[in-house]
Protein backbone atom coordinates (compact mmCIF):
# COMPACT_ATOMS: atom_id res chain seq x y z
CA UNK A 1 0.00 0.00 0.00
CA UNK A 2 1.51 3.34 -1.15
CA UNK A 3 -0.16 5.28 1.83
CA UNK A 4 1.97 2.70 4.37
CA UNK A 5 5.34 3.67 2.40
CA UNK A 6 4.54 7.03 2.49
CA UNK A 7 3.76 6.60 6.62
CA UNK A 8 6.93 4.90 7.15
CA UNK A 9 9.11 7.32 5.20
CA UNK A 10 7.91 10.02 7.74
CA UNK A 11 4.42 11.70 5.66
CA UNK A 12 2.71 13.16 8.53
CA UNK A 13 -0.25 13.31 5.67
CA UNK A 14 -0.68 9.65 5.19
CA UNK A 15 -0.22 8.79 8.79
CA UNK A 16 -2.95 10.83 9.14
CA UNK A 17 -5.12 9.44 6.78
CA UNK A 18 -4.00 5.80 7.98
CA UNK A 19 -5.27 6.84 11.12
CA UNK A 20 -8.78 7.57 9.57
CA UNK A 21 -9.07 4.50 8.31
CA UNK A 22 -8.09 2.33 10.38
CA UNK A 23 -10.06 4.55 13.19
CA UNK A 24 -13.25 4.35 10.40
CA UNK A 25 -12.77 0.07 10.58
CA UNK A 26 -12.36 0.19 6.79
CA UNK A 27 -11.07 -2.82 4.98
CA UNK A 28 -8.02 -1.19 3.61
CA UNK A 29 -7.35 0.33 7.27
CA UNK A 30 -7.75 -3.19 9.15
CA UNK A 31 -5.47 -4.23 5.79
CA UNK A 32 -3.21 -1.26 7.11
CA UNK A 33 -2.80 -2.32 10.28
CA UNK A 34 -1.83 -6.23 9.05
CA UNK A 35 0.68 -4.68 6.93
CA UNK A 36 1.86 -2.58 10.25
CA UNK A 37 1.69 -5.11 12.94
CA UNK A 38 5.32 -6.30 12.36
CA UNK A 39 6.74 -2.98 13.27
CA UNK A 40 4.59 -2.58 16.30
CA UNK A 41 5.95 -3.09 20.16
CA UNK A 42 8.47 -0.46 20.09
CA UNK A 43 6.15 2.46 21.75
CA UNK A 44 6.09 3.02 25.53
CA UNK A 45 2.15 3.44 25.78
CA UNK A 46 1.19 6.10 28.38
CA UNK A 47 -2.37 6.57 30.19
CA UNK A 48 -3.74 9.12 31.76
CA UNK A 49 -6.78 9.41 33.15
CA UNK A 50 -8.88 10.71 35.76
CA UNK A 51 -12.07 13.08 36.00
CA UNK A 52 -13.66 15.19 33.88
CA UNK A 53 -12.05 18.56 34.44
CA UNK A 54 -9.19 17.46 36.34
CA UNK A 55 -6.42 18.65 34.25
CA UNK A 56 -5.78 15.88 31.94
CA UNK A 57 -5.17 17.87 29.12
CA UNK A 58 -2.99 20.00 30.71
CA UNK A 59 -1.01 17.67 32.05
CA UNK A 60 -0.71 15.63 29.21
CA UNK A 61 0.66 18.84 27.13
CA UNK A 62 3.22 19.38 30.16
CA UNK A 63 4.15 15.82 29.99
CA UNK A 64 4.68 16.02 26.28
CA UNK A 65 7.05 18.85 26.26
CA UNK A 66 9.21 17.77 29.25
CA UNK A 67 9.45 14.51 27.53
CA UNK A 68 10.65 16.39 24.25
CA UNK A 69 12.89 18.48 26.49
CA UNK A 70 14.21 15.41 27.81
CA UNK A 71 14.92 13.64 24.60
CA UNK A 72 15.01 15.60 21.64
CA UNK A 73 15.44 12.69 18.73
CA UNK A 74 12.14 11.25 20.75
CA UNK A 75 8.78 11.61 18.68
CA UNK A 76 5.62 11.88 20.83
CA UNK A 77 2.21 10.77 19.80
CA UNK A 78 -0.81 11.65 22.08
CA UNK A 79 -4.23 10.03 21.09
CA UNK A 80 -7.28 12.90 23.38
CA UNK A 81 -10.55 10.92 23.66
CA UNK A 82 -13.40 12.49 24.57
CA UNK A 83 -17.04 11.43 24.72
CA UNK A 84 -19.42 10.76 21.50
CA UNK A 85 -23.52 12.39 22.42
CA UNK A 86 -25.58 9.46 22.87
CA UNK A 87 -28.72 11.43 21.07
CA UNK A 88 -27.13 12.45 17.90
CA UNK A 89 -23.47 10.85 17.20
CA UNK A 90 -21.87 13.89 17.25
CA UNK A 91 -19.16 14.78 19.64
CA UNK A 92 -16.94 18.28 20.67
CA UNK A 93 -13.08 17.50 20.94
CA UNK A 94 -11.88 20.35 23.19
CA UNK A 95 -8.21 18.85 24.20
CA UNK A 96 -6.56 20.56 21.53
CA UNK A 97 -7.27 23.98 23.03
CA UNK A 98 -5.27 22.47 26.06
CA UNK A 99 -2.14 21.38 23.41
CA UNK A 100 -1.64 24.37 21.59
CA UNK A 101 2.39 25.11 22.85
CA UNK A 102 3.05 21.42 21.03
CA UNK A 103 1.43 22.53 17.86
CA UNK A 104 4.64 24.07 16.34
CA UNK A 105 6.74 20.95 17.26
CA UNK A 106 6.88 18.89 14.72
CA UNK A 107 8.18 15.66 16.59
CA UNK A 108 4.73 15.76 18.20
CA UNK A 109 1.11 14.25 16.51
CA UNK A 110 -1.90 14.80 18.23
CA UNK A 111 -4.78 13.28 17.07
CA UNK A 112 -8.36 13.69 18.91
CA UNK A 113 -11.13 11.00 19.04
CA UNK A 114 -14.54 10.50 19.69
CA UNK A 115 -15.73 7.40 22.00
CA UNK A 116 -18.44 6.64 19.34
CA UNK A 117 -20.65 4.81 21.76
CA UNK A 118 -17.98 3.08 23.30
CA UNK A 119 -17.88 3.15 27.22
CA UNK A 120 -14.39 1.87 29.00
CA UNK A 121 -13.41 5.35 28.49
CA UNK A 122 -11.73 4.46 25.56
CA UNK A 123 -13.22 4.42 21.92
CA UNK A 124 -12.91 0.83 20.13
CA UNK A 125 -10.10 1.95 17.69
CA UNK A 126 -8.29 3.68 20.20
CA UNK A 127 -6.08 0.07 20.56
CA UNK A 128 -5.40 0.21 16.77
CA UNK A 129 -4.58 4.05 16.30
CA UNK A 130 -2.11 3.65 19.09
CA UNK A 131 -0.69 0.60 17.00
CA UNK A 132 -0.58 3.04 13.59
CA UNK A 133 1.71 5.73 15.95
CA UNK A 134 3.81 2.99 17.25
CA UNK A 135 4.67 1.19 13.58
CA UNK A 136 5.28 4.92 12.69
CA UNK A 137 8.24 5.36 15.22
CA UNK A 138 6.62 7.34 17.51
CA UNK A 139 8.48 6.65 21.06
CA UNK A 140 5.76 7.72 23.57
CA UNK A 141 2.16 7.59 22.99
CA UNK A 142 0.34 9.35 25.67
CA UNK A 143 -3.49 8.23 25.76
CA UNK A 144 -5.58 10.26 26.94
CA UNK A 145 -9.15 9.07 28.16
CA UNK A 146 -12.58 10.51 28.29
CA UNK A 147 -13.79 12.11 31.74
CA UNK A 148 -13.49 9.07 33.72
CA UNK A 149 -15.70 8.02 36.52
CA UNK A 150 -15.04 4.71 38.76
CA UNK A 151 -15.12 2.43 36.46
CA UNK A 152 -13.76 3.71 33.21
CA UNK A 153 -10.64 1.14 33.35
CA UNK A 154 -9.95 0.32 29.48
CA UNK A 155 -6.67 2.03 29.50
CA UNK A 156 -5.30 -0.40 31.55
CA UNK A 157 -5.56 -3.02 28.82
CA UNK A 158 -3.91 -0.81 26.37
CA UNK A 159 -1.27 1.23 28.50
CA UNK A 160 2.48 0.07 29.75
CA UNK A 161 1.94 2.91 32.53
CA UNK A 162 -1.10 4.23 33.91
CA UNK A 163 -1.33 8.01 35.40
CA UNK A 164 -4.85 8.41 37.26
CA UNK A 165 -5.10 12.07 38.00
CA UNK A 166 -7.08 13.20 40.82
CA UNK A 167 -7.97 16.52 42.59
CA UNK A 168 -8.45 17.94 45.71
CA UNK A 169 -11.79 18.17 47.30
CA UNK A 170 -13.50 14.99 45.54
CA UNK A 171 -13.81 12.73 48.34
CA UNK A 172 -12.63 11.56 51.86
CA UNK A 173 -11.00 8.19 52.24
CA UNK A 174 -13.93 5.97 51.38
CA UNK A 175 -13.54 6.72 48.42
CA UNK A 176 -10.12 6.17 48.24
CA UNK A 177 -10.25 2.85 49.10
CA UNK A 178 -13.21 1.38 46.46
CA UNK A 179 -12.44 -0.33 43.71
CA UNK A 180 -11.76 0.84 40.30
CA UNK A 181 -10.30 3.61 38.74
CA UNK A 182 -7.28 4.29 41.83
CA UNK A 183 -6.92 0.54 41.95
CA UNK A 184 -5.28 0.68 37.94
CA UNK A 185 -2.80 3.23 38.75
CA UNK A 186 0.97 3.11 38.33
CA UNK A 187 1.27 6.63 38.58
CA UNK A 188 -1.14 9.06 40.70
CA UNK A 189 -1.31 12.38 40.70
CA UNK A 190 -2.93 15.10 42.62
CA UNK A 191 -3.28 18.09 40.28
CA UNK A 192 -4.17 21.20 41.15
CA UNK A 193 -2.07 21.01 44.17
CA UNK A 194 -2.69 24.89 44.94
CA UNK A 195 -5.93 24.08 45.71
CA UNK A 196 -7.16 23.62 49.62
CA UNK A 197 -7.20 20.18 50.56
CA UNK A 198 -4.64 18.78 48.56
CA UNK A 199 -2.09 17.22 51.32
CA UNK A 200 -5.24 15.96 52.30
CA UNK A 201 -6.01 13.90 49.32
CA UNK A 202 -2.03 12.92 49.00
CA UNK A 203 -2.19 11.66 52.23
CA UNK A 204 -5.75 9.63 51.32
CA UNK A 205 -4.24 8.29 48.71
CA UNK A 206 -0.68 6.96 50.08
CA UNK A 207 -2.14 5.63 52.74
CA UNK A 208 -4.60 3.77 50.53
CA UNK A 209 -1.41 2.07 48.73
CA UNK A 210 0.12 1.32 51.65
CA UNK A 211 -2.81 -0.45 52.89
CA UNK A 212 -2.13 -3.34 50.44
CA UNK A 213 -2.56 -2.01 47.17
CA UNK A 214 -1.87 -4.47 44.23
CA UNK A 215 -0.87 -2.60 41.53
CA UNK A 216 -2.11 -2.96 38.21
CA UNK A 217 1.18 -3.86 36.09
CA UNK A 218 1.94 -7.16 37.15
CA UNK A 219 -1.98 -7.93 37.15
CA UNK A 220 -1.86 -9.62 33.74
CA UNK A 221 -2.59 -13.56 35.22
CA UNK A 222 -4.92 -12.86 38.31
CA UNK A 223 -2.36 -13.62 40.98
CA UNK A 224 0.43 -12.91 38.60
CA UNK A 225 2.17 -11.46 41.39
CA UNK A 226 2.71 -14.91 43.35
CA UNK A 227 3.72 -16.58 39.74
CA UNK A 228 6.55 -13.96 39.31
CA UNK A 229 9.60 -15.53 41.22
CA UNK A 230 13.29 -13.81 41.00
CA UNK A 231 15.67 -15.61 39.11
CA UNK A 232 17.83 -17.93 40.96
CA UNK A 233 21.31 -15.65 41.63
CA UNK A 234 24.35 -17.21 40.02
CA UNK A 235 27.66 -18.86 41.59
CA UNK A 236 29.92 -16.07 42.25
CA UNK A 237 27.89 -13.24 41.53
CA UNK A 238 27.22 -10.70 44.23
CA UNK A 239 23.77 -11.75 45.26
CA UNK A 240 20.82 -8.73 43.36
CA UNK A 241 18.78 -7.12 45.44
CA UNK A 242 15.67 -8.74 44.70
CA UNK A 243 13.52 -6.27 42.71
CA UNK A 244 10.47 -4.69 44.46
CA UNK A 245 7.11 -4.48 43.97
CA UNK A 246 5.94 -1.28 42.01
CA UNK A 247 4.58 0.65 44.50
CA UNK A 248 2.57 3.61 42.72
CA UNK A 249 3.89 6.58 43.92
CA UNK A 250 1.34 9.62 44.71
CA UNK A 251 2.53 13.01 43.11
CA UNK A 252 1.31 16.79 43.01
CA UNK A 253 1.31 18.65 40.38
CA UNK A 254 0.22 22.34 39.09
CA UNK A 255 -0.23 21.12 35.56
CA UNK A 256 -1.04 25.07 34.57
CA UNK A 257 2.06 26.14 35.25
CA UNK A 258 4.09 23.10 35.43
CA UNK A 259 5.02 22.44 38.97
CA UNK A 260 5.55 18.83 39.78
CA UNK A 261 5.85 17.67 36.21
CA UNK A 262 9.49 16.66 35.96
CA UNK A 263 9.48 14.07 38.71
CA UNK A 264 6.16 12.91 37.13
CA UNK A 265 8.37 12.37 33.92
CA UNK A 266 10.88 10.65 36.03
CA UNK A 267 8.87 8.24 37.66
CA UNK A 268 7.01 7.14 34.28
CA UNK A 269 10.94 6.61 33.60
CA UNK A 270 11.25 4.43 36.32
CA UNK A 271 8.05 2.26 35.80
CA UNK A 272 9.24 1.36 32.38
CA UNK A 273 12.82 0.58 33.82
CA UNK A 274 11.03 -0.89 36.42
CA UNK A 275 8.59 -2.98 33.55
CA UNK A 276 11.74 -3.98 31.96
CA UNK A 277 13.59 -5.32 34.61
CA UNK A 278 11.37 -7.50 35.93
CA UNK A 279 9.97 -9.13 32.88
CA UNK A 280 6.77 -6.96 33.18
CA UNK A 281 6.96 -5.14 29.79
CA UNK A 282 6.57 -8.50 28.10
CA UNK A 283 3.78 -9.85 29.90
CA UNK A 284 2.33 -6.28 29.48
CA UNK A 285 2.55 -6.68 25.81
CA UNK A 286 1.25 -9.81 26.12
CA UNK A 287 -1.46 -9.01 27.92
CA UNK A 288 -2.46 -6.29 25.77
CA UNK A 289 -2.38 -8.39 22.54
CA UNK A 290 -4.71 -10.87 23.91
CA UNK A 291 -6.98 -8.58 24.85
CA UNK A 292 -6.97 -7.33 21.50
CA UNK A 293 -7.43 -10.66 19.98
CA UNK A 294 -10.42 -11.65 22.46
CA UNK A 295 -12.05 -8.26 21.32
CA UNK A 296 -11.70 -8.90 17.30
CA UNK A 297 -13.32 -12.53 18.14
CA UNK A 298 -16.09 -11.00 20.25
CA UNK A 299 -16.65 -8.10 17.63
CA UNK A 300 -16.27 -10.69 14.39
CA UNK A 301 -18.75 -13.11 16.20
CA UNK A 302 -21.29 -10.64 16.54
CA UNK A 303 -20.92 -9.14 12.77
CA UNK A 304 -21.45 -13.00 11.95
CA UNK A 305 -24.24 -13.51 14.29
CA UNK A 306 -25.97 -9.85 13.04
CA UNK A 307 -25.48 -11.45 9.08
CA UNK A 308 -26.57 -14.68 9.86
CA UNK A 309 -29.88 -14.52 12.04
CA UNK A 310 -32.62 -13.19 10.26
CA UNK A 311 -34.02 -9.53 11.45
CA UNK A 312 -37.63 -10.88 11.32
CA UNK A 313 -36.46 -13.91 13.85
CA UNK A 314 -35.11 -11.53 16.11
CA UNK A 315 -38.17 -9.62 16.64
CA UNK A 316 -40.27 -12.46 16.82
CA UNK A 317 -38.30 -13.75 19.93
CA UNK A 318 -38.49 -10.26 21.44
CA UNK A 319 -41.88 -9.63 21.10
CA UNK A 320 -42.30 -13.04 23.10
CA UNK A 321 -39.90 -11.40 25.67
CA UNK A 322 -41.96 -7.97 25.55
CA UNK A 323 -45.16 -10.61 26.32
CA UNK A 324 -43.59 -12.42 29.03
CA UNK A 325 -43.75 -15.68 26.99
CA UNK A 326 -39.97 -15.93 26.64
CA UNK A 327 -37.14 -14.80 29.23
CA UNK A 328 -34.55 -12.70 27.74
CA UNK A 329 -31.61 -15.66 28.96
CA UNK A 330 -33.75 -18.41 27.00
CA UNK A 331 -34.49 -15.62 23.99
CA UNK A 332 -30.37 -15.30 23.49
CA UNK A 333 -30.22 -19.26 23.72
CA UNK A 334 -32.50 -19.52 20.93
CA UNK A 335 -30.56 -17.01 18.77
CA UNK A 336 -27.69 -18.33 19.35
CA UNK A 337 -28.52 -21.83 18.68
CA UNK A 338 -30.29 -20.63 15.87
CA UNK A 339 -26.90 -19.10 14.61
CA UNK A 340 -25.16 -22.04 15.07
CA UNK A 341 -27.26 -24.61 13.49
CA UNK A 342 -29.78 -22.40 10.90
CA UNK A 343 -32.33 -24.46 12.45
CA UNK A 344 -34.75 -22.84 14.98
CA UNK A 345 -34.62 -25.06 17.72
CA UNK A 346 -38.77 -23.52 18.82
CA UNK A 347 -40.07 -24.71 15.89
CA UNK A 348 -38.26 -27.83 15.83
CA UNK A 349 -39.69 -29.18 19.39
CA UNK B 1 -19.58 -0.26 9.70
CA UNK B 2 -21.33 2.99 10.59
CA UNK B 3 -20.98 5.88 8.23
CA UNK B 4 -18.12 7.99 7.71
CA UNK B 5 -17.91 10.49 10.52
CA UNK B 6 -17.47 14.52 8.75
CA UNK B 7 -14.90 16.08 10.84
CA UNK B 8 -14.39 19.63 11.39
CA UNK B 9 -11.86 21.86 12.72
CA UNK B 10 -13.33 25.18 14.02
CA UNK B 11 -10.42 27.74 14.64
CA UNK B 12 -10.33 31.34 15.13
CA UNK B 13 -7.40 32.83 13.62
CA UNK B 14 -5.70 36.45 14.86
CA UNK B 15 -6.39 38.27 17.51
CA UNK B 16 -10.16 39.37 18.50
CA UNK B 17 -11.15 37.24 21.33
CA UNK B 18 -15.03 36.76 20.86
CA UNK B 19 -15.55 32.73 20.45
CA UNK B 20 -19.46 32.74 21.12
CA UNK B 21 -19.75 32.29 17.38
CA UNK B 22 -17.85 29.64 16.83
CA UNK B 23 -18.97 27.60 20.14
CA UNK B 24 -22.59 27.89 18.41
CA UNK B 25 -21.95 26.59 15.16
CA UNK B 26 -18.74 24.06 16.68
CA UNK B 27 -21.99 23.52 18.89
CA UNK B 28 -24.95 23.02 16.13
CA UNK B 29 -22.37 21.04 14.10
CA UNK B 30 -21.81 18.14 16.74
CA UNK B 31 -26.06 18.04 17.04
CA UNK B 32 -26.14 17.43 13.77
CA UNK B 33 -23.55 14.51 14.07
CA UNK B 34 -20.36 15.66 13.13
CA UNK B 35 -16.85 15.59 14.90
CA UNK B 36 -15.68 18.59 15.93
CA UNK B 37 -12.65 19.56 16.74
CA UNK B 38 -12.11 22.89 18.40
CA UNK B 39 -9.13 24.84 19.10
CA UNK B 40 -9.96 28.02 20.23
CA UNK B 41 -8.56 31.66 20.43
CA UNK B 42 -5.49 33.28 18.58
CA UNK B 43 -4.52 30.61 16.29
CA UNK B 44 -2.18 31.03 13.65
CA UNK B 45 -2.46 30.20 10.03
CA UNK B 46 0.24 27.67 10.57
CA UNK B 47 -1.28 26.15 13.60
CA UNK B 48 -4.58 25.91 12.19
CA UNK B 49 -3.37 24.09 9.04
CA UNK B 50 -1.34 21.94 11.31
CA UNK B 51 -4.22 20.72 13.51
CA UNK B 52 -6.17 20.34 10.44
CA UNK B 53 -3.37 18.04 9.32
CA UNK B 54 -3.50 16.24 12.51
CA UNK B 55 -6.76 15.52 12.57
CA UNK B 56 -7.38 14.55 8.68
CA UNK B 57 -10.48 16.94 8.81
CA UNK B 58 -12.89 17.21 5.96
CA UNK B 59 -14.07 20.63 6.76
CA UNK B 60 -12.45 24.05 8.54
CA UNK B 61 -14.66 26.80 9.69
CA UNK B 62 -12.59 29.77 10.34
CA UNK B 63 -14.35 32.37 12.90
CA UNK B 64 -13.28 36.37 12.30
CA UNK B 65 -14.42 39.15 14.06
CA UNK B 66 -11.28 40.98 13.55
CA UNK B 67 -11.18 42.49 9.79
CA UNK B 68 -7.95 40.74 8.94
CA UNK B 69 -9.89 37.92 6.96
CA UNK B 70 -8.00 39.42 3.90
CA UNK B 71 -4.87 38.97 5.43
CA UNK B 72 -5.40 35.49 7.41
CA UNK B 73 -7.71 33.27 5.16
CA UNK B 74 -5.55 32.81 1.80
CA UNK B 75 -2.93 32.14 3.72
CA UNK B 76 -4.58 29.39 5.94
CA UNK B 77 -6.01 27.79 2.68
CA UNK B 78 -2.44 28.17 0.96
CA UNK B 79 -0.99 26.25 3.86
CA UNK B 80 -3.51 23.45 4.16
CA UNK B 81 -3.34 22.92 0.05
CA UNK B 82 0.42 22.82 0.39
CA UNK B 83 0.21 20.06 2.96
CA UNK B 84 -1.50 18.07 0.14
CA UNK B 85 -5.23 18.33 1.78
CA UNK B 86 -7.09 19.31 -1.74
CA UNK B 87 -10.53 18.61 -1.09
CA UNK B 88 -10.73 19.89 2.65
CA UNK B 89 -13.57 22.37 2.16
CA UNK B 90 -13.29 25.71 3.70
CA UNK B 91 -15.83 28.04 5.34
CA UNK B 92 -15.78 31.80 7.05
CA UNK B 93 -18.03 32.81 9.67
CA UNK B 94 -18.18 36.22 11.57
CA UNK B 95 -17.97 40.35 10.32
CA UNK B 96 -16.98 40.28 6.17
CA UNK B 97 -17.72 43.13 4.38
CA UNK B 98 -19.58 42.48 1.44
CA UNK B 99 -17.07 44.07 -0.40
CA UNK B 100 -14.35 41.54 0.74
CA UNK B 101 -16.92 38.40 0.14
CA UNK B 102 -16.24 37.75 -3.87
CA UNK B 103 -12.07 37.87 -3.27
CA UNK B 104 -12.56 35.44 -0.37
CA UNK B 105 -14.85 33.09 -2.77
CA UNK B 106 -12.26 32.93 -4.77
CA UNK B 107 -9.31 32.60 -3.00
CA UNK B 108 -11.33 29.25 -2.25
CA UNK B 109 -13.65 29.72 0.28
CA UNK B 110 -16.62 27.90 0.16
CA UNK B 111 -19.39 29.81 1.79
CA UNK B 112 -19.12 32.72 3.75
CA UNK B 113 -21.94 32.61 7.03
CA UNK B 114 -22.19 35.98 8.36
CA UNK B 115 -24.24 36.51 11.78
CA UNK B 116 -28.09 35.77 11.74
CA UNK B 117 -27.50 32.58 9.49
CA UNK B 118 -29.32 29.61 10.45
CA UNK B 119 -26.89 26.88 11.79
CA UNK B 120 -29.23 24.15 10.12
CA UNK B 121 -28.52 25.74 6.91
CA UNK B 122 -24.69 25.66 7.99
CA UNK B 123 -24.93 21.88 9.00
CA UNK B 124 -26.63 21.12 6.05
CA UNK B 125 -24.65 22.65 2.86
CA UNK B 126 -21.80 21.55 5.00
CA UNK B 127 -22.82 17.84 5.10
CA UNK B 128 -23.84 17.86 1.48
CA UNK B 129 -20.49 19.38 -0.04
CA UNK B 130 -18.59 16.72 1.79
CA UNK B 131 -20.69 14.21 0.44
CA UNK B 132 -19.97 15.31 -3.62
CA UNK B 133 -16.98 15.72 -2.89
CA UNK B 134 -16.24 12.34 -0.80
CA UNK B 135 -18.52 10.91 -4.35
CA UNK B 136 -15.83 12.60 -6.88
CA UNK B 137 -12.71 11.17 -4.65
Amino acid sequence: MALIDDMRKGSRLALSRVLTLVENASPTGQAALNQLFPYTGKAHKIGITGPPGSGKSTLVNKLAHQLRLNEPAAKVAIIAVDPTSPFTGGAILGDRVRMLALQNDPMVFIRSMASRGALGGLATATQALSQVFDAAGYDYILIETVGAGQSEVDIVNLAHTTIVVDVPGLGDDIQSIKAGILEIADILVVNKADHPGADQSTRYLRSMIRMGHRTSSPSYGKHALKEWQEPEPKENEPEKELEPDWLPPVMKTIATDGTGIMEVVEKIQNHRSWLEKTGNWEKKDAFILREVVKKMVTASLVSKFEAEVPEDEIERLLSDVNRRKVSPSEAATQLVAYNRTGINPHLSE
Amino acid sequence: MTEKKIRVLIAKPGLDGHDRGAKVVARALRDDGMEVIYTGLRQTPEMISEAALQEDVDVIGLSILSGAHNALVPQIIRKVRENGQNEVIIFVGGIIPEDDIQGLLDAGVFKIYGPGTDTRQVSREIREAVQAATLVD
